[in-house]
């Protein structure tokens, strides 16, 4: 006679573990140090020994406290029978998604094996005609310049300028670098403050996420981008006033189509001041401004907040790259823009739905190039400084976005990971084992705001000297003889349309 | 271009300097060429014709030659049409084209394609471009008023030779030689690249290219030689006639200083130094060169200048009577036809002006903006 079934427990169905913290029994001292530093709650100390007890997201804190280094997390090899079509990423979403009945949430820039077109492009070097020059020896410039231009200047035949009609509002910035949008919420506040320490220690510029600016954060107010985002969260006059440039979003390369989303897990005191929200409550920002359905709209807001500034500091938009991109940024820059920052489909997040982030959008480097031949066909790119973002991992990828037609490029992943961020993808959770994305005092507590900054500072600034390394190879000294210089670039993959519609030739096809 | 010689001599009381003297000039500097490809440029040769285009072309047959000559008719009137004489010169290899020269005069009231807001000038630029482009066969070598341009594929005595220089004289000749790398040699290639009455033979390679074609093509102008030299042209057009700028702000634009220098001139100054960098950032020409620019109006100019690094040669001259200015890659040049000429060299990315009836204006060892014409 058959056995009878057991009822089926909810467990039996959720998706197994993917990694598994392996401790040393035998090299470990019991301090327990892992344990309390798991914020995920992956480790329990039971019958005098550490364990994994589930729920590990490879964050990497536990190795890194572990004053015995004898802890190792293992990747749980694929417990799924194959199939190449059904993978297992596939089926984790759906047992996940039937377990929650939910639009599910993930943090970080896509993990998807999309191609990447920075690695399928070469630089070019001088060799013979055009010496290649030494950055140690020589000088190479990378200033960079940030605002609206008007693309000719009125110079008196006397040699003088006519004093009224300059570029406008500028900001110069040591490197064509600018750290990105990321919000005090999103962030810690250390978090934050490392940013925004780094970005005046190099003189260059970051961006303040939605959200406003916290009131200690004045200081750096000369450095910072403050962002008008749909929520309107923080925006007020004088937040305005007191940066350097203020920005419009009307989207984020992780989420296009979508606004922030703040989960109420981190809505802190301290972010509920800043926002000027309930504690606790979910931050949403609407989808559109609802004051901006059209680009009479934004042409309007672009004014209004130009007046609001004075006309002192440049004022631009972030759009995410979608599939018409060149005609909607030369509608924003006929409607005004000073600037204009094109954020990529790879792009990081604090939180997005998933599938906004693996299946929207478009690749930065389709976008910048396609956005900097529309402008040029249009005669306005001399009007405007492009900004590009949207995973810009390493200066070879910060290079060949200039090339393609960014005056200077947004990293935000690249200086978490310099911070500690090892990219779990658990940030919406908010209990960010490392300090970065969390409000919790005990985990934000974690984060030196010093240490961080400087990390950040050690690696803007090598991408920098890497970059001048590159110019020089290339027999550039300015860095702005490199944007748009797209005939030093080569395409090397599988796609020659795709480098057709970007404007760069194929290997082997020379000069003339 | 890569390693070419570049020549240039202006009599700066207006007298006529015959083509003998730029020949020998330039063949002097045999080490910098290699047989592909050579040019000269005369200005105030055709005082009889002096308010007239003179346009030259190359054409490779003769329905080229139709067929621009019925464009030319339809939007004004030929003053007159020759043959430019050549001679057969037996080292030269064809293919030969025909070289046509036009007097030309743009009807009043023209319009081009629709616009009616064009100058006489920019009516030039468009038809020259147009034909570049357009017109299979046709090249369109200068355009310019009182001035015209002699060039092809061969060494620069084959060029001279071919066009039998010494039958011309004028105020000024601008010339270069070439030893290309980077772009093929045909007789459209060959300097001096023109357009309207500038003139530009340059010696280098801009390294950004790419960012100064954009710079060009964004105010309407068309690149067709495959070139970088033909870059440079368009933009001191643009820079000069179009924007108005005093040539010394406009070179500054081309070759500006570095930050850290601007830094150091009077606050004035450094404005304006900082708002060209940043307004005209796309017409830095990047990479090594030494280019001497022909102008015509409002007067007959010569302008040289390096690249802000000095990567190549560039050393002017003043003949003991003070009558005649030079401009070389080589002090050879200068000395072969006046042995006791003063010479000088311009500062790094800093131009020598000279002008007809002013004399030398800027020697390349000033202030940025002084001296600017």
């Amino acid at each position: 006679m058959a056995q009878p079934i057991a009822p089926m427990r909810r467990m039996e169905l959720e998706a197994p573990e993917r990694f598994i913290p392996v401790v040393d029994a035998g090299l470990c001292k019991r301090c327990k140090k892992c344990v309390s530093e798991c914020s995920y709650r992956a480790l329990d100390f039971v019958d005098g020994n550490v364990k994994p007890i589930g729920g590990c997201v490879a964050c990497g804190r536990c190795i890194n406290v572990c004053p015995a280094h004898c802890i190792e997390i293992r990747q749980i090899p694929s417990q799924f029978p194959a199939h190449a079509n059904f993978n297992e990423r596939v089926r984790r979403a759906i047992m996940s998604q039937a377990s929650t009945g939910g639009v599910l949430l993930t943090s970080c820039g896509t993990d998807i094996a999309y191609p990447v077109m920075f690695d399928e492009m070469l630089l070019d070097a001088a060799q013979v005609t055009n010496p290649a020059i030494d950055p140690l020896r020589e000088v190479v410039e990378t200033r960079t310049f940030v605002g609206g231009r008007r693309g000719r200047l009125q110079v008196r035949d006397d040699g003088r300028l006519h004093m009224d009609e300059g570029p406008g509002p500028t900001i110069a910035m040591d490197m064509p670098i600018m750290i990105g949008h990321i919000s005090l919420g999103s962030v810690s506040y250390n978090a934050q403050k490392a940013l925004f320490a780094a970005a005046k220690e190099l003189n260059i510029l970051a961006g303040s996420g939605e959200g406003g600016l916290h009131k200690d954060f004045l200081p750096y107010a000369p450095h910072v981008v403050s962002e008008i985002a749909s929520g309107r969260f923080g925006v007020t006059g004088d937040y305005l006033k007191s940066t350097a440039a203020v920005e419009i979003k009307i989207g984020q390369g992780a989420k296009p189509g979508h606004g922030g989303h703040l989960p109420g897990e981190k809505v802190s005191a301290l972010i509920s001041q800043t926002r000027m929200i309930p504690l606790g409550t979910d931050a949403l920002s609407p989808y559109p401004h609802h004051d901006i359905y059209s680009i009479e709209d934004l042409q309007q807001l672009l004014s209004v907040v130009k007046e609001a500034v004075e006309y002192k500091v440049p004022v631009g938009v972030k759009i995410a790259a979608v599939h018409n991109v060149g005609a909607i940024a030369s509608g924003v820059v006929r409607a005004g823009a000073d600037f204009i920052t094109i954020d990529g489909f790879r792009g990081g997040t604090g939180s997005t739905p998933r599938i906004i982030r693996d299946h929207v959008g478009l690749p930065i480097e389709v976008a910048i190039s396609v956005v900097d031949q529309r402008l040029t066909k249009e005669g306005l790119r001399n009007r405007v400084t492009v900004f590009a973002g949207g995973s810009i991992r390493s200066s070879a990828d910060m290079i060949k976005a200039i090339a393609l037609g960014a005056d200077a490029v947004m990293v935000c992943t690249a200086a978490m990971v310099a911070m500690g961020c090892r990219v779990c993808q658990q940030c919406h959770r908010g209990v960010c084992s490392w300090g970065i994305a969390t409000q919790r005092e005990e985990l934000v507590s974690r984060l030196d705001p010093e240490v961080a900054s400087a990390r950040v500072v050690r690696l803007l600034r090598s991408w920098n000297e890497e970059l001048k390394e590159i110019l020089g190879a290339m027999g550039i000294d300015s860095v702005e003889s490199l944007v748009g210089n797209r005939d030093r670039l080569r395409y090397f993959g599988p796609n020659s349309k795709i480098a057709e519609i970007m404007g760069v030739k194929h290997v082997g096809e020379g000069w003339g | 271009m890569g390693g070419c010689g570049i020549a240039g001599c202006m009599n700066l009381e207006g007298g006529r300097i015959s083509g003998d003297v730029i020949a020998r000039m330039l063949e002097t500097m045999g080490e910098r060429e290699n047989g592909l490809g050579a040019g000269y440029a005369c200005y105030g040769l055709f005082p009889e014709h002096r308010d007239d285009y003179c346009m030259q072309f190359f054409f490779d047959h003769e329905e080229a030659r139709t067929a621009v000559e019925e464009l030319l008719k339809a939007m004004g009137s030929i003053t007159k049409d020759e043959r430019v004489h050549t001679q057969r010169v037996k080292s030269m290899r064809p293919p030969f084209p025909m070289v046509w020269r036009y007097f030309f005069r743009p009807s009043s009231k023209l319009e081009w394609r629709g616009r009616t807001d064009l100058s006489d000038d920019d009516l030039m630029v468009q038809l020259a471009m147009h034909v570049n482009a357009e017109v299979e066969g046709a090249l369109c070598v200068s355009s310019g008023k009182d001035m015209a341009v002699f060039k092809g594929n061969g060494y620069s005595y084959e060029i001279s030779k071919y066009y039998d220089l010494g039958r011309y004289s004028g105020k000024m000749w601008v010339s270069h030689s070439r030893f290309p790398t980077n772009s093929p040699a045909w007789w459209g290639g060959a300097h001096p690249l023109s357009i309207l009455d500038w003139t530009v033979c340059h010696n280098g390679e801009i390294t950004s290219y790419g960012v100064n074609r954009k710079f060009v093509e964004m105010a309407g102008y068309r690149c067709s030689v495959l070139t970088d030299t033909e870059v440079v042209a368009y933009t001191w057009d643009l820079l000069v006639r179009k924007h108005r700028l005093p040539i010394s702000a406009a070179a500054f634009a081309i070759a500006p200083w570095y930050h850290e220098d601007i830094a150091r001139l009077d606050p004035e100054s450094a404005r304006l130094a900082t708002w060209l960098r940043i307004t005209y950032k796309e017409a830095l020409l990047n990479g090594p060169f030494s280019i001497i620019v022909g102008r015509r109006e409002p007067e007959v100019t010569m302008i040289a200048l390096a690249d802000r690094k000095k990567l190549r040669p560039l050393l002017c001259g003043r003949s003991q009577d003070g009558r005649t200015a030079y401009v070389a890659s080589e002090e050879c040049a200068v000395r072969i036809v006046e042995p006791e000429a003063e010479t000088w060299t311009p500062n790094a990315g800093s131009p020598m002006i000279a002008v007809v009836g002013k004399g030398i204006v800027r020697t390349g060892n000033e202030h940025p903006f002084v001296g600017g014409e």
